[in-house]
């Protein structure tokens, strides 16, 4: 069975931006068999190192995309790229989406990549993650576990 | 877009490629620049206050977390302000691993910056990704290039972004000599590579501005700034960094709710890669001297926009640095050296790879954290990018809208500015009278 990578992207510091950090180390916790797991900061170039001669990844992190608060949603980026400017929060301004359209210019990109966006409301510094994307982590969680299990 | 009185107001949405959040706004008058306003929109000093009330041994991982691109100055700054209120002095092999961390951190962050946010300003993409497509070749040399830094901080600093090995009087842990061995090897092939980003970005059509600076930049009498030295300027300054307050101050703009450094009798100052060049081009190495004159650097540099090229030569000789510590490594007898904790008042300043990264500390006699004061290199270049602006947006009014618009953001560029301690994008706005 193919090693798969989960990649759980964001600052820990600024409250709904760990969504994806949070999703990272729960799915640590539960020590899934087959699966690694690393976190990162989503500046871009350091996730492409990260997707180098992956073949099945799962990113996850938080967006802005007008949506409600807590809401996931998944992304195929191999067939199509990211909406952009709905993850430039989760990053330094070169982050994400910029990461797999680089990898995909490269010829990098995993043959198997999802992207899961987990939409933020506060990303204040310091604060705690807000209560909708506590749960839509748990939902997430849950979901990619099963999906792993299949 | 010109409304009913004729004013013109130009925004663009985003300028993502540096490192934050912020917004520029330059008002036009007549055709002439009458004001440009950085606006950083930083979360108030949250950091300064978290450290208030925790121990002085929790400041190297608190204030690592302040930036994902320079956190070992960080760090550094504030052990080194530890270490100052407790009168201890880190040396030899452990003083020479900190400048390891600091050449990881360099090369990282300069490379990062000046080939995949500020490269495509001067060849005319409108970001890294476009102009991947184009030119490979170079987008991948500079991407092996930062993978070898990343390998420096995993190494020496035992994790790839908030190091988490350093703590105050040393490291929790120090490498190997052999295990260093296999790493040296992969960075002296990498140091050959940073020679071909050099010549890369020389090539580059550089923007014909100067201006008259105030450089200011650590000194120290044996090596190239990292993490030690006099802060001293192009004007005569010649100051311990304990002196720091009584030459420099921050004040609030009105527009801003970031802080903003200027000398004492008003003056902006330029930090960072041309005043370090400026004031200490004798302790770069020979290689990254020869490597300057070739890409056709003078002795002085006033021209902001080749502040790239010296990035290039700083990761230069950043490599030449890391490999020159790991060639003369021995392993330390002891991670650490030993002090007393007691109360004072400690300051630190050490080079982060946009500049002068200043802190100070006031300690209680536990060594609980009771004040703490950071200068982020970005507060003190803030004045300097409004001047740039100033003075040059005046000849560029003639352009067309949207390559004024990247003039702007491409002279901002010059100063890597790093706004991620705080936020995520910088906004244009160009209002015309």
């Amino acid at each position: 069975m193919p090693q798969a990578l989960i990649i759980g992207i964001g600052n820990p510091d600024r409250g709904d931006d760990a969504a994806g950090r949070l999703v990272a180390q729960r799915l640590s916790a539960m020590a899934v068999p087959h699966v690694t797991i690393r976190e990162t900061d989503g500046e871009a170039t350091r996730i492409l190192e990260l997707l180098d001669g992956a073949a099945k990844v799962f990113l996850v992190d938080a967006s802005v995309s007008g949506a409600p608060p807590g809401t996931i949603k998944m992304f195929d980026v191999v067939r199509a790229p990211l909406p952009e400017a709905a993850f430039g929060l989760s990053t330094h301004g070169f982050g994400l989406a910029e990461a797999v359209e680089l990898a995909r210019t490269l010829g990098t990109l995993p043959p198997e990549c999802i992207v899961y966006a987990i939409e933020g409301k506060a990303f204040e510094t310091g604060a705690a993650p807000s209560a909708e994307v506590a749960t839509a982590v748990d939902a997430l969680v849950a979901r990619i576990a099963g999906e792993l299990a299949d | 877009m010109t409304d009913k009185s004729g004013k013109k107001t130009i925004k663009v949405d985003l300028l993502a490629r540096v490192e934050g959040e912020g917004a520029f706004k330059v008002v036009v008058r007549n055709n002439k620049v009458e004001r440009a306003e950085l606006r950083i929109f930083e979360p108030p000093r949250f950091f300064e206050a978290m450290l208030r009330g925790r121990a002085y041994s929790e400041a190297p991982d608190i204030t690592a977390r302040i930036c994902g691109i320079c956190p070992v100055a960080y760090q550094m700054s504030s052990v080194h302000a530890m270490e100052n209120v407790f009168g201890v002095k880190v040396e030899g092999q452990l003083r020479a691993l900190r400048r390891l961390l600091y050449c990881g951190e360099w090369i990282e962050s300069h490379v990062l910056h000046l080939a995949m946010l500020h490269a495509p300003d001067f060849l005319g993409y409108a970001g890294g990704i476009e102009m991947a497509k184009d030119h490979p070749a170079e987008v991948q040399l500079a991407l092996d290039l930062k993978k070898a830094g990343n390998e420096i901080m995993t190494f020496v600093g035992g994790r790839e972004i908030h190091p988490i090995n350093v703590r105050v009087g040393g490291f929790y842990k120090v490498p190997r000599k052999r295990d260093l061995a296999p790493l040296c090897e992969r960075l002296v092939v990498a140091r050959d590579k940073a020679g071909a980003l050099v010549e890369w970005v020389s090539k580059f059509d550089f923007p014909d501005h100067e201006r008259d600076y105030v450089f200011v930049a650590l000194r120290h009498p044996d090596e190239y700034p990292f993490n030690e030295g006099n802060i001293i300027s192009n004007t005569g300054l010649d100051i311990p960094p304990s002196d720091y307050a009584r030459h420099f101050a921050e004040s609030h703009v009105p527009y801003s709710n970031a802080l903003q450094a200027h000398m004492l009798d008003g003056r902006s100052y330029l930090c960072g890669p041309l005043a370090r060049y400026n004031l200490n081009f004798e302790q770069l190495s020979e290689r990254a001297r020869d490597a300057a004159k070739t890409a056709g650097l003078g002795r002085e540099i006033r021209n902001p926009y080749r502040s790239i090229v010296v990035r290039a030569v700083e990761t230069l000789y950043a490599f030449d640095e890391a490999v020159r510590i790991i060639d003369a490594y021995e392993e330390p007898e002891a991670p650490h050296v030993d002090y007393e904790v007691k109360a004072g008042i400690g300051f630190g300043a050490t080079e982060a790879p946009r500049g002068l990264l200043y802190h100070r500390y006031r300690l209680e006699a536990d060594g609980t954290i009771a004040e703490a004061n950071i200068v982020p290199p970005t507060s003190q270049n803030q004045a300097s990018m409004e001047e740039d602006l100033m003075s040059f947006v005046g000849d560029m009014l003639d352009l067309p809208e949207i390559e004024l618009q990247h003039r702007c953001e491409q002279t901002i560029r010059n100063y890597d500015p790093c706004i991620s301690c705080a936020t995520h994008f910088l906004k244009l706005e160009i209002d015309r009278g």
